[in-house]
């Protein structure tokens, strides 16, 4: 499969602005699709509005390189994966817990087994950086611009910026 | 069969956006966010307008997306010239020493750029104790740029708690893009979910670029931009060759499986000069999953062996040596897979990675706690870079710490930022190196205004994300210049609007003509689907350009022989068809895809020599030949011949 969706879980990111899911495949994988009942082969109906039920749906699954992208972002945890089939055998799960300061992860086995893990993923708060902080002037010294090295070597006088081959 | 022709019959003609901006960066990896920080500086002061084009979402885009363990490209007490030894010696002999150079001056500051964005880094304390990046940070220790001590799992490695290092490099990107985008008055200037397809050409000087054209794979619209100067960071090439996974595992590629070739496609339909596209990547990783190896080989010192218990890079030193000379004793990468691969086709298999016995004897000296702590960096570097590893260990029960695993070499990839080096053949540094490597703009192709990063820089590997970043940073500011010496001058391109949009839009027009014609849509006569199109150039490369069907033996016979499979898959290529905008954006991978191929072949043919055993043998020229062959293979490429010139440029040593 790779990634697959636990149709009861999936709300299909109804009243958030995008489908989390499709909007952060980094493959175009992940879409929404009309929920057909697998056994009746019926399109499943949501019997207040009478409109089809849209789920999300990994579209293209032997494309899929399990980055985890859609199940650390999903609001609902409904996706989760699957490990490739032509070589992993069932019954293995990785599962990510992603927080804003620090991801958890609990590994299962086959046999049962469960090695849980925390570690760090960033240290400054998610939408506080402030890229001209600490790094002199935010614009470039216009006068430098033929001359090698980066803004911020020129900004912090980086002895590395214009040596040459010794 | 008739050619296929979209005169908007059968399939609604798209909106078509049109876009200008000065800088325009196609892609939002790591080489492009680099581009987009850096030009803002330089560029915003001087009122120049700065575009991010990428066909995903930039928090998770290009080979960083599911995050990294380490940071492969930090030079810290080291010096550039050691950098390009290193470089030159994995490349067996033959880079840009001039771009290895100035980069090797340059990365570092990009690392300490990422520590201050939030990147969290490994700290070693004074009694050589390991804290993760968030404990460094809790106990004051300094940062890198402050004299702080990485955590070095080898001499250019530094570990890092990198899940989220994607998503930190692109807040920094946009936050750029925006400080951009509010001083020149535009109303939108980051574009996620557009893949570009094709440059568009100056009218009055085919060698300068114009724009970029490509369509939106969520809404019914092409995306025409106009620009004065174009960067290409739309990284290297995956599944251009059959897969050692036969169903869905081929979404497990080692080098993430979105990365279509498009680099290298985009720029030789421009004309510019490619160099080094017979290089290749083959790593060598656990088997099925490709999880990273790098850690276990360098942090925890574990020995890889073959079933006797042998360590192939020793006991078959003397028999490689007969061909490839002083090359052995490099032990650069591709000639490790080669000794490896003796073993393998000796059924001296399987080769193994003790992982077992490396944690067992750092273990000797721990405490329990100690212990606990080293399983969990073992697990944290698959759990942030190849997540799937860790799923193959545990639907298999297997316990890095407890068992040895398999390796494997995987199918070939094409790149230049890892251990290979394909890509475009740019312009070096301003202040040193041949005249003949140097053509004003430090990394701008032979296309006037083109310029490159990253996996699309060929000849000078192992700049890895942090050399990626730095490079297009370097981008970034030569655009900049660029721009402002070419204020004033007119650029445009002829190519009619409709015409283009018809022409991007052909495979829909196909589905929708035909589909109805069996009552299978996959299998019709008059077209091809794009997941059989790729499934097809990958079994042509794999069979006679060297993929691990045939231990990635290829000779000028087979070459040739495949060549006239590769013409009909370019000629079938034109009857692909799309469903839905996101088959469009599958067919369009593999037009890129397939031309980044037939370069690839197209460079082995041309150079007599197996300059990287262990990626890929010439069977008729199966020695290291210096004499002929230490020199750079470039091509151009005529779109409208479809014809390959294939030629030598000079290597020239700058570092002894």
């Amino acid at each position: 499969m790779p990634s697959y969706v636990i149709t009861e879980k999936c709300d299909s990111c109804a009243g958030q602005d995008k489908t989390a899911c499709m909007y952060i495949c980094p493959h175009d994988l992940m879409a929404l699709k009309e929920q057909v009942d697998p056994i009746t082969k019926k399109v499943i109906v949501n019997p207040e509005t009478n409109n089809p039920v849209m789920k999300a749906v990994n579209q293209e699954p032997v494309q899929c390189w399990e980055c985890y992208s859609c199940v650390k972002i999903c609001p609902q945890q409904a996706i989760s994966i699957r490990c490739y089939a032509d070589f992993a055998p069932l019954g293995g799960e990785v599962i990510p817990m992603l927080g804003s300061d620090s991801i958890m992860w609990t590994v299962k086995f086959r046999n049962g087994n469960i090695k849980r893990f925390k570690f760090p993923v960033r240290t400054v708060e998610a939408g506080s950086v402030d890229i001209f902080a600490g790094v002199g002037e935010a614009k470039a010294d216009i006068s430098r611009i033929k001359a090698p090295g980066l803004y911020t070597q020129h900004a912090n006088g980086d002895p590395r910026t214009a040596i040459t081959p010794a | 069969m008739e050619p296929k022709v979209n005169n908007w019959e059968f399939c609604k003609k798209p909106e078509i956006v049109v876009h200008e901006t000065d800088l325009l960066l196609i892609g939002g990896g790591m080489a492009a966010c680099g581009t987009a920080y850096e030009a803002d500086r330089w560029a915003t002061p001087e009122g120049l307008r700065i575009t991010m084009v990428d066909k995903a979402a930039t928090d998770r885009s290009g080979a960083v997306a599911m995050g990294l363990s380490a940071i492969n490209t930090y030079l810290g007490e080291n010096s550039p010239e050691d950098y390009v030894r290193y470089v030159r010696n994995d490349l067996m002999g033959i880079t840009r020493e001039d771009l290895t150079f100035d980069l090797g001056r340059v990365v570092d500051d990009s690392v300490h750029l990422f520590e201050d964005w939030g990147l969290p880094i490994w700290k070693k304390d004074e009694e050589g104790k390991r804290l993760d990046g968030a404990q460094a940070q809790r106990e004051e220790m300094p940062s890198l740029r402050d004299g702080g001590n990485p955590v070095r799992s080898g001499r250019w490695q530094i570990m890092i708690n990198g899940e989220s290092y994607k998503v930190i490099v692109a807040e920094a990107a946009k936050l750029a893009l925006e400080n951009n985008r509010k001083a020149t008055g535009v109303d939108q200037n980051h574009f996620e979910r557009i893949f570009i397809v094709k440059l568009l050409m100056d009218q009055n000087d085919p060698k300068k670029v114009a724009g970029a054209v490509g369509f939106s794979v969520r809404e019914h619209k092409i995306y025409i931009f106009k620009c004065k100067t174009a960067l290409l960071g739309t990284g290297g090439c995956v599944n251009v060759f059959k897969t050692r996974a036969t169903a869905e595992g081929q979404g497990r590629a080692w080098f993430p499986v979105w990365n279509s070739g498009s680099n290298y496609a985009m720029a030789a339909e421009s004309g510019a000069e490619m160099t080094m596209m017979e290089n290749r990547f083959v790593p060598a990783r656990f088997k099925d999953g490709y999880g990273p190896v790098g850690a276990w080989f360098l942090l925890f010192k574990a020995k890889a062996t073959n079933a006797l218990g042998e360590d192939y890079c020793a006991t078959n030193l003397e028999e490689s040596r007969k061909l490839y000379g002083k090359y052995v004793d490099s032990l650069g990468t591709c000639m490790r897979n080669h000794m490896m691969m003796i073993d393998m086709k000796a059924g001296k298999g399987p080769i193994k990675i003790h992982t077992d016995v490396a944690l067992q004897k750092l273990s000797e000296t721990m405490s329990k706690k100690e212990i606990k702590h080293l399983e969990a960096e073992a697990w944290e570097d698959f759990l942030d870079m190849t997540i799937a590893q860790a799923g193959v260990w545990a639907a298999n029960n297997m316990e890095p710490e407890k068992v040895p695993s398999e390796l494997m070499p995987s199918e070939p990839y094409l790149l230049g930022s890892h251990a290979g080096c394909a890509g475009l053949w740019t312009s070096g540094p301003e202040d040193f190196g041949p005249d003949e490597y140097s053509w004003g703009y430090n990394r701008m192709t032979t296309v006037n205004g083109l310029f490159t990063a990253g996996d699309g820089v060929g000849a000078s590997g192992h700049k890895f994300s942090s050399g990626s970043h730095a490079e297009g940073r370097i981008c970034g500011k030569n655009m900049t210049s660029y721009c402002l010496d070419t204020k004033g001058e007119d650029v445009s391109f002829s190519e009619d609007h409709d015409e283009l949009a018809k022409e991007i839009y052909m495979p829909m027009e196909t589905f929708a003509k035909y589909s109805n014609y069996t009552t299978d849509p996959n299998i019709n006569p008059h077209y091809i689907r794009p997941g059989m199109m790729q499934q097809r150039l990958q079994k042509v490369m794999d069979e006679y350009v060297g993929g691990v069907g045939t231990w990635y033996m290829t000779s000028k016979s087979m070459l040739e022989e495949g060549f006239k499979y590769l013409d009909m898959v370019k000629e079938d290529s034109l009857h692909m068809a799309a469903e839905n905008l996101h088959e469009l954006l599958r067919a369009w991978e593999n037009f890129h895809r397939i031309l980044a191929g037939e370069a690839h072949a197209r460079h082995i043919h041309f150079r007599e020599e197996t300059r990287y055993p262990g990626y890929y043998y010439r069977g008729d020229f199966l020695a290291i030949d210096d004499e002929n062959w230490k020199c750079f293979v470039n091509s151009t490429y005529n779109k409208e011949t479809g014809d390959w010139n294939v030629f030598k440029r000079e290597y020239h040593q700058l570092i002894p």
